[in-house]
């Protein structure tokens, strides 16, 4: 079973889930997918190993036979190269590899060329099999590294995907294949607006879904009343705890100081199999 | 005109209540970058004066009474957006081209796709741009750009020396977007090991585009240890700690009444987030 936890807003408690999850359920696979920040490991604490270097193509002028008729900058959609009169300019941030300008020059001048994006690190915290990518500073190409980072999964065992917030691509890329998605969420207006963001993102893929609150006890009851509306699941409350709070400032999964924890996440796990069916 | 763009890396930490504080501080033009999962609308109640349609990238369009399932676009297409049955994936497709051009019937069509909108309003702070993309739509980058736009127009129309920017949270395409050719970037972090974590890469994601950073602390006492960690780590690398804010139910409390901060208490923390205005205000003034 591949299980995401998803939020349409950032820092409401992903991570927090994420880790107390695996580290309570113990033989599992842990997937970081926000590349762009991933913290999982902070809470970890895993010894990494890098096992790959994330590289896209990229394409390179023969500037011999290239003839400067500016076919490949004309397809391009990306803006990602200049034609000038004596040789032509390749941006690499703005390619998407598509191939286009490869296919449509008349001389065959343009070849690939392979740059590095980020990278994969593999861990292992106890029983927990543990990856994380890391996008390359200046890099916008989170999607590729992301695709890349998910070969990783292994669908034998229980997997869990720490998503990137918000509810565009990375979120969607990440989700995607998943057979249930846990939203986190906090009981605030910032909280509820983008909760139903993120709503609404799961039902247009159909993926089933519940949602935990995290942080309960600050602001209002409202996130709990659209829940109860809509019939959605709330499958747990994490109280606004000082000690938790602490715990997570100090990059302590709370579940390894509060035992009780373990079996809460554990059977809210094994519900979640049960519905699956996986 | 200068402008200042609120980012944090880590979710979560108080960009947009912080926004909304500077905003009923300032006299300026207020944008949401955070075209993904915004929620600074949510205090400004912007009054909408001007609706558009964004077009993303285009999408491919198949005419199945044309197509002979040669499959060549399937074979061409790098972003998996072609299945075997010649179907689109939308969500996959980025728009590049390659399978209009490497149809032999012509088969392929790339068409307009709606992608979001984008918004200029009115608040009682002043004038506005926002947007929101469409559900499981990307090329927020691009709507970001437009949202910039957006907002030196209306600097312009209305006289209005200062833009402030809310950022969304990672340090990918949407973050470069929001920061890039900004006179002042604010991160706003907390003490706990995670946002420092990320803290760190955006201030490197910011020297990357040359922009230069001032750090808020938010929640600073609820791990002073920490906070010293990070009051180090930026006097190490020469960067201003521009203001230390405690943690205060205030800020979830001015959110549920739809108000800013300052707005909505006179309390301490009201004094703080002016103190660290007044600073900020003179740092642009400079930069």
């Amino acid at each position: 079973m591949i299980v995401s936890i998803t939020s349409g807003k950032g820092g409401t408690g992903k991570t927090t889930v994420a880790t107390n999850l695996a580290l309570s359920i113990g033989k599992a696979q842990l997937i970081d997918c926000d590349v762009e920040e991933p913290n999982a490991n902070v809470f970890l604490k895993a010894g990494m190993e890098e096992v790959e270097i994330v590289e896209v193509d990229i394409p390179e002028v023969d500037e011999e036979k290239c003839d400067n008729c500016g076919k490949c900058s004309e397809f391009c959609r990306y803006n990602a190269l200049a034609v000038l009169p004596s040789k032509v300019l390749v941006f690499p941030g703005l390619c998407h590899s598509c191939g286009g300008c490869k296919l449509v020059c008349p001389r065959d001048a343009i070849s690939w060329k392979k740059i590095p994006i980020g990278r994969i690190e593999h861990g292992r915290a106890g029983e927990l099999d543990f990856y994380h990518g890391i996008l390359n500073i200046g890099e916008i190409k989170t999607i590729q590294l992301l695709k890349e980072l998910k070969k990783k999964i292994d669908r034998k065992k229980d997997v869990i995907l720490d998503s990137p917030p918000g509810t565009s691509c990375p979120m969607i890329e990440t989700i995607s294949a998943s057979d249930y998605c846990i939203l986190v969420t906090e009981p605030t207006p910032f909280g509820l607006h983008d909760l139903k963001l993120a709503v609404d993102v799961v039902r247009s893929i159909g993926i089933p879904f519940g949602v935990i609150i995290n942080r309960d006890g600050i602001g209002n009851e409202k996130v709990e009343q659209y829940c109860r509306n809509e019939g959605i699941p709330v499958l747990m409350k994490i109280p606004h705890s000082r000690k938790i709070a602490h715990l997570y400032s100090e990059g302590i999964a709370f579940v390894s100081e509060m035992d009780e924890w373990r079996n809460k996440f554990r059977e809210m796990f094994y519900r979640i199999k049960e519905e699956v069916g996986k | 005109m200068k402008q200042l763009t609120i980012i944090s890396g880590k979710g979560g930490t108080g960009k947009t209540s912080i926004t909304a504080a500077f905003a009923s501080l300032a006299d300026a033009v207020l944008a949401d970058c955070d075209v993904d999962a915004s929620d600074l609308h949510l205090i400004l109640k912007p009054d909408v004066k001007k609706k558009e349609i964004f077009h993303g990238m285009e999408v491919a369009s198949v005419d199945k009474s044309k197509c002979i399932d040669c499959k060549k676009c399937y074979e061409s297409c790098k972003f998996g957006a072609i299945d075997e049955d010649i179907n689109i994936i939308r969500e996959s497709c980025e728009g590049c081209g390659v399978c209009e051009y490497v149809c032999p019937t012509d088969a392929i069509e790339m068409i307009k796709r709606d992608s979001g909108y984008s918004y200029i309003s009115e608040t009682r702070f002043g004038p506005m741009s926002h947007a929101t993309l469409m559900t499981a739509e990307e090329a927020s980058g691009e709507l970001v750009a437009v949202v910039r736009e957006n907002a030196k127009k209306l600097a312009k129309e209305y006289g209005k020396e200062l833009i402030i920017i809310d950022g969304p949270p990672g340090v990918g395409c949407p973050v470069i977007s929001s920061i890039t050719g900004v006179d002042l970037v604010l991160v706003v972090t907390e003490p706990t090991l995670s946002a420092i974590h990320d803290l760190e890469r955006i201030l490197e994601v910011a020297a990357h585009f040359d922009v230069p950073a001032v750090v808020c602390i938010n929640k600073y006492d609820i791990n002073e240890e920490k906070t010293a960690d990070i009051e180090k780590y930026c006097s190490d690398m020469g960067i201003t700690i521009a203001g230390k804010l405690p943690y205060d139910t205030v800020f979830t409390d001015a959110m549920i009444h739809e108000k800013s901060v300052v707005e909505f208490s006179d309390g301490k923390i009201s004094e703080k987030i002016k103190a660290m205005w007044e600073k900020i205000e003179n740092m642009l003034s400079l930069a």
